[in-house]
């Protein structure tokens, strides 16, 4: 039999928060429920380039490109459709197309990681002035007007298709939460497959691994097209949640802040842009309520300092710290120290005149 | 015939501002494989330049063409000297720390100046081919992107610091065994990259809003013409801006200004898709 492919830390965590989003709506009001709730929606958008940039090593600053596309993608069908099954669909199969056929210009053409990064940013900055510009008549599908910048207004919500339920704001919170945890969970299986394991390989080193014979160029898009895809899904949310779209979504502000979460909380790691997102959201609602600073000045000394002084990020180093502390206890001192040592002198120690140390000379 | 002269008109105009806008990112690009995120806020900048300083009585032309450019390579010099100097050699967090001052300077200029819409009118006038109206600014334009990339050649080749500019350019390590001091070199081609683009700003204030945010408007069309381009500094900008400016315009022409930007963009995928690393990769290979 095989072995079950999560561990257990991350079984008890889905757990926990499984049981922290179900009893959520008892404890707090409906106000900072929903407040939550945009935060889960940006954990899930985090989750996307998370794994594309993290474990894929495809730095994609266009996130914001498929966030919003199925945040329109959403906002259209839901008017032209009488219930959510097809608005749903389309959120994902949207932006996931789109991806598609970005990923397949870029990654066939072999193009360097930097410049997927421009291409990836020039795109999410094209389509930010395309929707801006879609004000005035001529610019509806079927029951929807795009409106411009001012936007789409009273996105309809989700409606079952066999009664006519209306979603609430707890259910959203539901519904955002599950998804959270469920496209986590995913994300975790999914690297622990071959798939999962192919896609690190080629982070690690593209050539060893087309050399195994797998083709970095169909992994990567692939991968592409996933993350795109569940960017997508978080750009849903993120419509349902204030039932409204405006082209800002495809900002450059948008498309840097999901790069912050996922540098701050620790690339190469699920739950560290989550966190990034939860706790950017909230200082940015916290610099909101006043007028002294700007959200982009702060922002953008979070991310120098970051890039400068802690580039691994937060759940990394956390991580590292307290699995020495772990060892710590099973080994004995002078061990730690021991290891310690050859960890931080191994770069440190060059033999004078720059020439290699050998023995016996 | 008039309409011929008019669509070549706007031809000219678009290939010119490409030339300008891209020319500085181009630059540092070229020489130092930098990418520089905080392009369109350098741009900005040189815009607020002219904006402030016309403001304070000085004379536009002077604003745009000696204030914008000093003043944002000061500011170029600078941030090369507090920032990008850690950097060298690790690319994508060269992308990151600019793309982070990008937003630190858009959130600084916020903060001094608000977050509203300033111009400085015009100068000079129109003129009339046939039926139609143009910008004579727009000629203006042309000529100073011109004169630019005639400077950039003249700087490049005939000159000591061009030499030892391509020489760094070519094989950094090598350059600096034979003397030349490699971080010198890149400190300066840095405050001249932005200078370049302050002047870009400088001039394009009169016929663009200056607001804080107004970088993000440039900086796609810069990407687009630089990694089109690839390497080479002078060849690639220059084949790119005509190539894209041509197609942009037409583009606009025959739809609406924003289809137009998406019809760039469309022919610039494809063309990296064909020419993944841009026309100079393949056809001017070498050339400066």
């Amino acid at each position: 039999m095989r072995r079950f492919p999560l561990p257990m830390p991350v079984v008890v965590l889905g757990l926990l928060a499984a049981v922290l989003v179900g009893v959520a709506p008892q404890l707090v009001d409906t106000f900072t429920l929903m407040q939550w709730t945009v935060f889960l929606a940006m954990g899930v958008l985090a989750l996307s380039l998370g794994f594309i940039w993290g474990f894929g090593g495809i730095l994609s600053f266009g996130q914001a490109a498929f966030f919003g596309l199925g945040g329109y993608a959403y906002a259209v069908a839901a008017f032209n459709f009488p219930n959510s099954v097809v608005p749903l669909i389309c959120a994902v199969v949207v932006p996931t197309v789109f991806a598609a056929l970005l990923g397949y210009f870029m990654f066939y053409g072999r193009i360097s990681n930097v410049y997927i990064g421009v291409i990836t940013l020039t795109v999410t900055l094209i389509l930010f002035n395309v929707f801006n510009s879609t004000a005035g008549d001529a610019y509806r599908i079927g029951a929807a007007a795009l409106g411009g910048f001012n936007g789409i207004p009273s996105v309809p919500g989700i409606t079952l298709p066999f009664n006519d339920y209306a979603f609430a704001p707890e259910d959203n919170w539901y519904l955002t939460g599950g998804c959270l945890i469920a496209i986590f969970l995913g994300l975790r299986l999914l690297l622990a497959s071959h798939f999962g394991r192919v896609v690190v390989a080629i982070r690690e080193n593209e050539t060893r691994a087309s050399l195994l014979g797998y083709d970095p160029r169909l992994y990567k898009l692939l991968a592409f097209v996933i993350g795109g895809g569940i960017a997508g899904l978080a750009g849903c949310l993120y419509t349902l949640w204030g039932a409204f779209i405006s082209p800002t979504i495809f900002g450059l502000a948008t498309s840097a802040q999901i790069i912050i979460w996922v540098m701050i909380g620790g690339l190469g790691t699920l739950i560290g842009p989550v966190l990034g997102a939860i706790a950017i959201q909230e200082l940015i609602t916290a610099i909101g309520t006043q007028q002294a600073l700007d959200a982009n000045l702060v922002l953008g000394i979070i991310l120098l300092v970051f890039v400068l002084l802690m580039p691994a990020g937060v759940v990394p180093v956390v991580e590292r710290l307290t699995s020495r502390l772990w060892r710590g206890r099973k080994l004995s001192r002078a061990a730690v120290v021991a290891a310690a040592r050859d960890e931080i002198a191994v770069p440190m120690v060059e033999p004078p005149g720059g020439a290699p140390a050998r023995a016996g000379e | 015939m008039d309409l011929v002269a008019i669509i070549g008109l706007n031809v000219l105009s678009g290939i010119a501002s490409l030339v300008l806008i891209s020319l500085g990112l181009a630059i540092i690009f070229g020489m130092m494989r930098i990418i520089n995120l905080a392009h369109g806020e350098f741009l900005m900048l040189g815009a607020y330049a002219t904006v402030v300083s016309t403001n304070l009585g000085v004379n536009v032309w002077i604003a745009m063409l000696v204030v914008s450019p000093i003043f944002v390579g000061l500011v170029g010099l600078l941030i090369e000297r507090t920032l990008i100097r850690f950097l060298y050699g690790r690319l994508v967090d060269t992308m990151l720390a600019t793309w982070g001052l990008s937003l630190f300077i858009v959130g600084l200029i916020t903060t001094i100046f608000g977050n509203t819409i300033k111009g400085v009118p015009t100068p000079l006038g129109g003129f009339q081919v046939g039926a139609y109206r143009s910008d004579l600014y727009t000629l203006v334009l042309a000529f100073v992107a011109l004169a630019l990339l005639v400077a950039v050649v003249v700087v490049m080749r005939f000159t000591r610091f061009g030499l030892i500019a391509r020489a760094t350019m070519q094989n950094p390590n090598m350059a600096s065994a034979l003397g030349v001091n490699p971080t010198r070199i890149y400190m300066l081609t840095f405050g001249i990259g932005a200078a370049v683009t302050g002047l870009a700003g400088g001039l394009l204030a009169p016929v663009s809003g200056v607001s804080p945010t107004m970088g993000s408007a440039f900086i796609a069309k810069a990407f687009i013409t630089v990694v089109g381009g690839g390497a080479s500094i002078l060849a690639g900008t220059a084949s790119a801006a005509m190539l894209f400016g041509f197609i942009n315009q037409l583009g606009s022409y025959f739809t609406t200004p924003v289809f137009g930007e998406v019809i760039l963009l469309v022919a610039a995928t494809v063309l990296i898709r064909i020419l993944p690393e841009g026309i100079t990769g393949r056809f001017f290979k070498g050339s400066l």
